[in-house]
């Protein structure tokens, strides 16, 4: 069969396409951002009337999500690891709910945080609300794990995680396609009180789902995604979860494995699979990537007083990506050296591109600050947040989505005046407009700069919701529109905003000032697709 | 039978479509195949690497292990020896000798081509100007692909195909500039090998 060279995040779209889903919802975020963008461009998708268009964050694309399956139909929910903190209230709860039509989360975790703040583990979260993980070990799998988790998550009633990281998102490999399911019709579900989580129902849910857990468990260990290979050797077994499968094949061959090898793909664990690893090892080594979830669960698991090693212990490092180096290490296999790398050779660290208007945003703040004490600039998450970096190093914080806005206004409460946030633009309607409110209510004495480059430029140019909206929201929000100033960030008018800065500055009370102009990448990357358009009108683009 | 290639660039400078050419060519020919690139918050000029895998036989990790990689592929002198550790002994550098100067402190160009020189089996060309020669300097990936084409599995032949593939859509000059590019790059290599 004709094999598809596929992303991790490829095979995902393709899987939820293929499993009959009606609609995705996604705000953008490193690694996940391509599978919402694959279903956007894939025209079986267009044909199907797959809806896919942008979510403003995490949450609010949580909860348009789970009316999808409220509704019966089948739907999936991407998002990056700390995307979930975000829509965090939406998911716990929507544990206890339950769904209706079939509904995954995929979310996208970053060890060794090629692109992210944190490298928080997602099963934690999964844990927690006490929901099924499936943790795909390659590309193949995260196609299959995906097409069939939503009739999983409608056998047992609750939706189903998908967790990949960094590593299979952005890795290709050949994937085959199964046939495409059919989607659901629309069907309410059948128990009218079953999302009114209203505590004496709230309660009974709740029970409904600590029921449900040996459920859950019995599942995962019927799962074709899990197996236990046995060895006559007893001294020593491996616990291998998700992509640390393939780093410990590269080490051991599946049928070469000297080893018992337990293969975990899907959660909860099954305590029957850990029970046999108990019996047959003297020894357990867990190879998983993220934080020790599984190494403590085992060590919790397990009777005996068996050695049990992994990132806890030291067998492995506690932080950062595994690779099949590590693993050859923790299995006390020799491993190569390689060369050194030269001493003339320097970082190159991610710069803004030349003619960025951030950079022009940036000069003139760092001109109007120039009179005043350092450190009383906070930021956000963008593009500008390589303001931080030489030559700028304009800012002084950068912490979560729209903490800009709301940490200028708790340091000025403090008394450090002026006290200055600097935002994007799909930050701001990410996360920023609430703040902003909080500010205007509270007369707070800051200047909010929205360094608008009418795109989502960091994770590649997508859509802003912010887009053509940002002055009427401030002033709906509360500001005054005297102190709404709009600036285009162009060499040409340094002096000016320099200026405006000035004025703002002085101003005793919330102030926004908007820079505007386009972000060049996504300038090039929008007539590149007018282009594709005018040649072939006929294909539908989403 | 196996290859495993460390394609090293700069954010912009193309080496994902040298990784997609490469990739497709190798699918078509029922290889199996692995390619783990760099996205996101590094695309923003910094470095950029892609492991590429290709083998007869099911390929495990996404990652190529320390010491192991058959050939370093590089558009960019310096990014080319900032993967050494991944090299095998006996592996080979293929490496542009254009340097992308987008931070202040580059070293010292001679620097920079004195250590490649000391690496035992560095092929080192400059695939700007024999892309310049040819007609445009942005087909100088295509030139480094072709350089690294003695070392890899796939025939040329398949190669070419993937190139005509891709570059299909924007016309038969296109596709021709690239494959002429791909012939000069092959032919340097072959003489200087
Ligand atoms: C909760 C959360 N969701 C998503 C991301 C990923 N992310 C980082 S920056 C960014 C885009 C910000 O866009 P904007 O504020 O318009 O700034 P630009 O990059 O365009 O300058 C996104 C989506 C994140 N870090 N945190
Ligand atoms: S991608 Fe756009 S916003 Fe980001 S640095 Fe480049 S021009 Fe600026």
């Amino acid at each position: 069969m004709q094999k598809n060279l596929f992303l991790g995040v490829e095979a995902i779209g393709q899987g939820a396409i293929d499993g009959g889903i009606s609609g995705v919802y996604a705000y953008p975020g490193t690694p996940s951002t391509e599978i919402t963008e694959f279903i956007q461009e894939s025209e079986l998708a267009a044909e199907l009337g797959i809806r896919s268009k942008w979510s403003s964050n995490e949450k609010t694309a949580y909860e348009a999500a789970l009316g999808m399956s409220y509704a019966g139909k089948r739907t999936m929910v991407c998002m990056k690891h700390v995307g979930l903190n975000v829509a965090a209230d939406a998911f716990v709860n929507s544990a206890i709910t339950g769904i209706n039509g079939g509904m995954i989360l995929t979310v996208a975790d970053d060890p060794s945080m090629h692109s992210s703040q944190n490298e928080q583990d997602s099963r934690f979260y999964a844990k927690f609300a006490m929901i099924p993980v499936l943790e795909p070990s390659n590309q193949q799998e995260a196609y299959d794990m995906v097409r069939e988790g939503f009739a999983l998550s409608e056998e047992l009633g609750v939706p189903v995680m998908v967790r990949i990281t960094t590593r299979l998102a952005h890795s290709r490999a050949g994937v085959e396609r199964s046939e495409v399911l059919s989607s659901n019709e629309l069907q309410l579900p059948s128990d009218p009180s079953q999302f009114v989580l209203l505590p004496a129902i709230a309660r009974r849910r709740y029970k409904g789902l600590l029921e449900k857990q040996k459920d859950f468990e019995k599942a995962a260990k019927k799962s074709k995604y899990n197996s236990i290979t046995k060895s006559s050797d007893r001294s020593f077994g491996i616990i291998a979860c998700g992509i640390a499968y393939n780093y410990l094949q590269e080490n051991y061959p599946i049928d070469d494995c000297p080893y018992t090898v337990m293969k975990l793909t899907q959660y909860p664990i099954p305590e029957k699979m850990l029970s046999k690893m108990e019996k047959h090892c003297e020894e357990v080594l867990v190879l998983e990537e993220g934080a020790p979830v599984v190494e403590e669960a085992v060590k919790a698991a397990f009777k005996k007083d068996i050695k049990v090693s992994g990132r806890l212990s030291g067998a492995l490092p506690r932080d950062g990506e595994l690779n099949a180096d590590l693993v050859a290490k923790a299995l006390g296999k020799e491993v190569l050296k390689g060369a050194e790398i030269p001493d003339i050779i320097v970082n190159r660290p991610p710069a803004l591109c030349q003619g960025c208007g951030h950079q022009d945003m940036y000069k003139a703040l760092n001109e109007a600050l120039d009179t005043f004490s350092k450190g009383r600039v906070f930021s956000d998450i963008g593009c500008y947040t390589l303001g931080a970096l030489p030559p700028y190093k304009s800012i002084y914080s950068c912490v979560d989505m729209g903490a800009s806005i709301t940490m200028a206004k708790g340091a000025s409460d403090a008394g450090l005046i002026p006290a200055i946030a600097v935002i994007g633009d799909s930050t701001f309607t990410h996360s920023g407009i609430t703040g902003l409110l909080d500010a205007v209510n509270d007369g707070s004495n800051i200047v909010v700069v929205i360094s608008d480059n009418e795109s989502v430029s960091m994770t590649g140019g997508q859509d802003s919701s912010a887009l053509g909206k940002v002055e009427s929201i401030c002033q709906g929000v509360g500001v005054d529109p005297a102190h709404i100033r709009v600036l285009v960030p162009l060499k040409k008018y340094h002096e000016q905003m320099v200026e405006t800065f000035n004025e703002e500055l002085a101003f005793d009370g919330v102030s926004v000032i908007v820079f505007r102009r386009e972000c060049i990448q996504a300038a090039a990357k929008r007539m590149r697709k007018a282009k594709k358009i005018k040649d072939n009108p006929k294909k539908q683009y989403s | 039978m196996k290859t495993d290639i460390v394609l090293a660039g700069v954010g912009g400078q193309g080496i994902l479509s040298i990784a997609s050419i490469l990739g497709e060519a190798a699918l078509r020919d029922n290889l199996y195949l692995k390619q783990a690139e760099t996205h996101g918050m590094s695309q923003r000029g910094g470095a950029v690497v892609s492991h590429v895998r290709i083998s007869d036989d099911a390929v495990a990790s996404d990652l190529i292990p320390v010491g192991t990689a058959d050939i370093i592929l590089s558009v960019e002198p310096m990014e080319a020896l900032r993967y050494l550790p991944f090299l095998k002994e006996d592996g080979y550098i293929v490496t542009n000798t254009t340097p992308f100067k987008n931070i202040p402190n580059y070293p010292n160009e001679e620097e920079i081509l004195a250590e490649l020189k000391k690496q035992p089996r560095c092929i080192a060309i400059d695939a700007d100007a024999i892309a310049s020669e040819i007609g445009n300097r942005r087909a100088s990936n295509m030139v480094m692909l072709g350089a690294a084409t003695p070392f890899i599995q796939i025939t040329p032949e398949k190669i070419e195909a993937g190139i005509q593939r891709v570059f299909s859509k924007k016309g038969e000059d296109v596709v021709n500039l690239n494959l002429e590019a791909f012939r000069a790059g092959r032919n340097f290599a072959l003489a200087n090998k």
